[in-house]
């Protein structure tokens, strides 16, 4: 687990948990204190809403050393849950939600059990194939899901409060994301993680030692898919509207350039790198139109340069000045 | 009958290009160990580029002899500056390194050219030819003899020429080749360049049967990877009977089946290779020394 | 009781036989040592015993069992464990921490408990640590236990892999070329280790090319040449039929083993 190396010395994975969660809810707390009006908001919790996802697949290519092309398939699975469960079944959104994210879990379970046994550029390949499958299909099944031009989302009501305004899904979202910072925190100190961490440096290893190599990263597989579902689902019920792009490549090349930029295993990182990723394009509104331009150069410097991420290489130089 | 040669015509001619791009694929995996996910774009380019350079004044001719030459430079600049300075990257890590540069070209074609469907006029005009009760359109039998042609001359440039040889003994074990004085770099440089090259030809051959735009990349390069992975990635045999046979796979699917889900062929082709026979039809099993 | 049983064990790699119908028994709580030349098919048999790789004939038998088919995962719940001659460390992870997934099949929680961490979870990983402290102080970690393992000197590593093989506490231990690259007192120390291991009841199957370790705690030799066996006996057997494995091993190498012994 990659914590700022001013706590390193820590001996007790408690107090790892703590020293990463208390500073993060404070800063959720406080962050709104530089918010003058809607719109900022709104990108923050976009942000936190992506770094959800981004941590789910943190868990899948930072701790256990896979790889998924295709995650954002199952935002788009969660997103359409919240649309169509409401629209086409009458499903209340609350409801939809959850059986979005059990749809996910199912999802991945199923198509988990083959893909996980490939190793490498197949896996990548393999996933990649699978996202695109997923978008493929939200765009032809117009009848359910609007088609290419997508549909509206219902909005979201919880005991007769109507949860509309960025304000309430910044909160939901960054409250989400610290309790998916929690969990993931907390398996990252239990015996499933360690086995996933160990899987990553050696399978064979692992195996020997009596880890069910294929049934940890399944399970790996689908709680991240899980965690892409929700928020995916937050996605579409804070846009009010959904396109098929939800579950497209771009958006999977996306996630990934988040996890690698902020770098692979860090909690932190999942922020930073969601963080960069989704604030760049609205930083660059005059430049809307590079937007591809600007992701693809950040994909290709990312995995040149910077594989490490940004908080590892942080930690590791601030690690270094301190040693001197 | 005639719907089924119907089908047969044009999953032949689709198949053709996919072949085309495929051997690209293998060209550059096979020297370099990278699945250039590029691929798709240099097909994309080389139709973008003829177009517009048509629009801007440019004969046709020249216009195409100009999008091969760019495509080619930017399949030198992509081996330069994003592969040759990722040296030594993992698989996983090359791929990605080659999907942003596949999103950036995507990227840069929008900006520079539009975001519409554009397409060539064919080469000995558009009526079809009746064959059999089916029609096949001139542009397809220049799309096969052009497949045929390049498969030809690649044949005889690596079975033939020293450089050829070269590009084998790559293949085969670069640190050998290294130890024996060939300069890997240059070699896997002039795949890029070739692989380039080729989806270019192939691009501006197809356009006037199937159009083009900004985006015709991506699901190019994923129909040239499953039609790699079916004929056995590594096999340049292999990658034109794959191409083949996954254009054929894809018309008849589209016809019989449903022509929404005509592009999710590859994709279930591609899944069903992964699992099923990983070493596609024409490839070795890998034996694992732990 | 015959504890671990290779019963005709072959192995081919494209045209090359890596181990040609070889046959062993190992008696609980004595160190079985396999010699040989390099490319004897030596590390193959230990591949093919843990489950890495199916023999091409033969089988294996664990505690009366029949297991050539079983998956490592299976033989590590049955109680075989073992370590790798290129280590197999798990190098983004600390000292202690490597040990503790030496734990794994003694712990028992689910995703949800650890994903809740639930107070189940900290008892079990409070008793795993401890386990796992206790496994790196008996081959001398101790001190090291929070550093990352990739940081290690190459001896520790060696020393940290059969420590967490240890901490699964298997009934029979491969170790797989524990001392190469070691020096004579690691060497000594290694011996040390292996001692108590079998002291604690633990059989132990040496794969070594070290030849002053394996006269000195081996209670059996079995000597591979060209994945064929060659002889088997006590150490003084194996001394005493130098000359044929002399025709072998070279001259040289009966010279070292003659020093070894004597």
């Amino acid at each position: 687990m990659n914590v700022l190396a001013l706590f390193d010395r820590l001996r007790s994975p408690q107090r790892h948990r703590l020293i990463l969660l208390i500073p993060l809810a404070v800063f959720i707390l406080l962050l709104p204190l530089l918010f003058s009006s809607a719109y900022y908001y709104r990108v923050a919790a976009l942000v936190f809403i992506f770094a959800i996802a981004a941590l789910g697949l943190n868990l899948l290519m930072g701790f256990a050393g896979q790889v998924s092309l295709g995650h954002a398939g199952f935002m788009g699975i969660g997103a359409y849950a919240v649309t169509i469960g409401p629209t086409h079944l009458g499903i209340p959104p609350l409801f939809s939600f959850l059986l979005g994210a059990a749809l996910s879990a199912v999802v991945a379970f199923l198509v988990g059990r083959p893909i996980l046994r490939l190793k490498e550029h197949y896996l990548a390949v393999a996933t990649l194939g699978f996202g695109v499958l997923v978008a493929i299909v939200f765009t032809n099944e117009a009848g359910w899901t609007g088609g290419p031009d997508g549909m509206t989302v219902p909005g979201l009501t919880l005991m007769d409060w109507s949860i509309r305004g960025a304000g309430a899904w910044y909160w939901i979202a960054a409250i989400s994301f610290l309790l998916g910072a929690a969990l993931a925190l907390n398996l990252a100190d239990s015996p499933t993680g360690r086995a996933l961490r160990a899987i990553h440096d050696s399978e064979i290893a692992a195996r020997v030692l009596g880890v069910d190599v294929a049934k940890k990263k399944l399970i790996v597989f689908v709680v991240s898919a899980v965690y892409a579902s929700i928020a995916g689902s937050y996605f579409g019920l804070i846009n009010g509207y959904i396109t098929p792009d939800v579950s497209g490549f771009l958006r999977s090349i996306e996630l990934v350039a988040m996890v690698v930029l902020g770098g692979m295993g860090s909690v932190i990182g999942s922020l930073v790198g969601a963080a960069v990723l989704v604030i760049l394009p609205q930083a660059l509104t005059v430049f809307h139109d590079y937007e591809h331009i600007v992701l693809g150069l950040i994909v290709m410097s990312v995995m040149i340069f910077l594989r490490r991420g940004i908080v590892p290489s942080l930690a590791a130089a601030l690690g270094e000045r301190r040693a001197k | 009958m005639a719907e089924f040669l119907q089908f047969i015509f044009s999953g032949l001619t689709v198949g053709a290009i996919y072949a085309l791009v495929a051997i690209g694929f293998t060209l550059i995996y096979n020297a370099s160990d990278v699945v250039n996910f590029a691929q798709g774009e240099f097909v994309m380019l080389g139709g973008m580029t003829t177009v517009f350079l048509g629009y801007a004044g440019v004969p046709l001719p020249l216009a195409a002899i100009a999008a091969v030459l760019v495509s080619t430079a930017i399949g030198l600049a992509l081996y330069r500056f994003a592969i040759a300075t990722a040296a030594g990257a993992n698989a996983v890590t090359l791929i990605i390194i080659t999907i942003g540069a596949s999103i950036f070209l995507r990227g840069a074609a929008e900006v520079v050219f539009d975001k519409r469907f554009h397409t060539l006029p064919p080469l000995f005009g558009s009526d079809p030819i009746r064959v059999g009760g089916a029609a096949i359109l001139p542009q397809s039998l220049i799309v096969f003899a052009g497949a045929a042609i390049i498969v030809v001359l690649l044949w005889a440039f690596i079975d033939r020429t020293l450089f050829g040889k070269a590009v084998i003994a790559t293949s085969a074990n670069r640190i050998a080749a290294r130890l024996v004085g060939i300069d890997t770099r240059v070699i896997v440089a002039a795949c890029f360049a070739l692989s380039a090259a080729i989806g270019a030809i192939a691009g501006i051959l197809i356009t006037p049967i199937t159009l083009t735009s900004y985006n015709a990349g991506t699901l190019l390069a994923l129909k040239g990877f499953a039609a790699v992975m079916l004929g056995g990635i590594g096999s340049a045999a292999g990658a034109m009977v794959g191409g083949i046979l996954l254009g054929l796979l894809e018309a008849l699917a589209a016809g019989y089946l449903s022509a929404s889900y005509k592009d999710a062929v590859a994709l279930v082709v591609i899944l069903c290779v992964l699992f099923v026979l990983p070493q596609g039809l024409f490839g070795k099993t890998k034996v694992e020394r732990v | 009781m015959i504890v671990l049983s290779a019963e005709g064990l072959s192995v081919a790699f494209g045209g090359v036989r890596a181990a040609d119908n070889v046959s062993f028994d190992v008696e609980p709580g004595i160190v079985f040592s396999i010699i040989g030349p390099n490319g004897a098919g030596k590390t193959t048999l230990f591949n093919v015993i843990s489950g890495l790789c199916p023999p091409d004939d033969g089988r294996v038998w664990f505690y009366g069992e029949n297991v050539t088919a079983l998956a490592p995962e299976q033989l590590a719940r049955r109680g075989l464990s073992r370590t790798f001659q290129n280590l197999q460390i798990f190098s983004h992870l600390t000292v202690i921490e490597n040990v503790m997934v030496g734990r794994h099949r003694h712990e028992a929680t689910g995703i949800i408990a650890d994903l809740l961490h639930l107070p189940a979870v900290a008892r079990q990983n409070r008793r795993t640590r401890e386990a796992a402290a206790e496994a790196l102080a008996r081959v001398g970690l101790a001190d090291l236990a929070q550093r990352p393992a990739s940081g290690l000197a190459y001896g520790n590593l060696k020393r940290l892999e059969i420590a967490r093989a240890l901490a699964s506490e298997p009934k029979v231990l491969l170790l797989d070329e524990p001392a190469a690259g070691c020096n004579p007192v690691e060497r000594r120390e290694i011996e040390n280790i292996i001692r108590s291991i079998v002291g604690n009841g633990i059989t132990v199957v040496l794969v070594e090319h070290d030849m002053r370790l394996v006269m000195n705690v081996s209670n059996r030799i079995h000597v591979l040449a060209n994945g064929r066996t060659l002889a088997e006996g006590t150490a003084a057997d194996v001394r005493s039929n130098l000359a044929v494995i002399e025709a072998y091993l070279g001259v040289h190498r009966t010279q070292e083993t003659a020093g070894a012994v004597g």
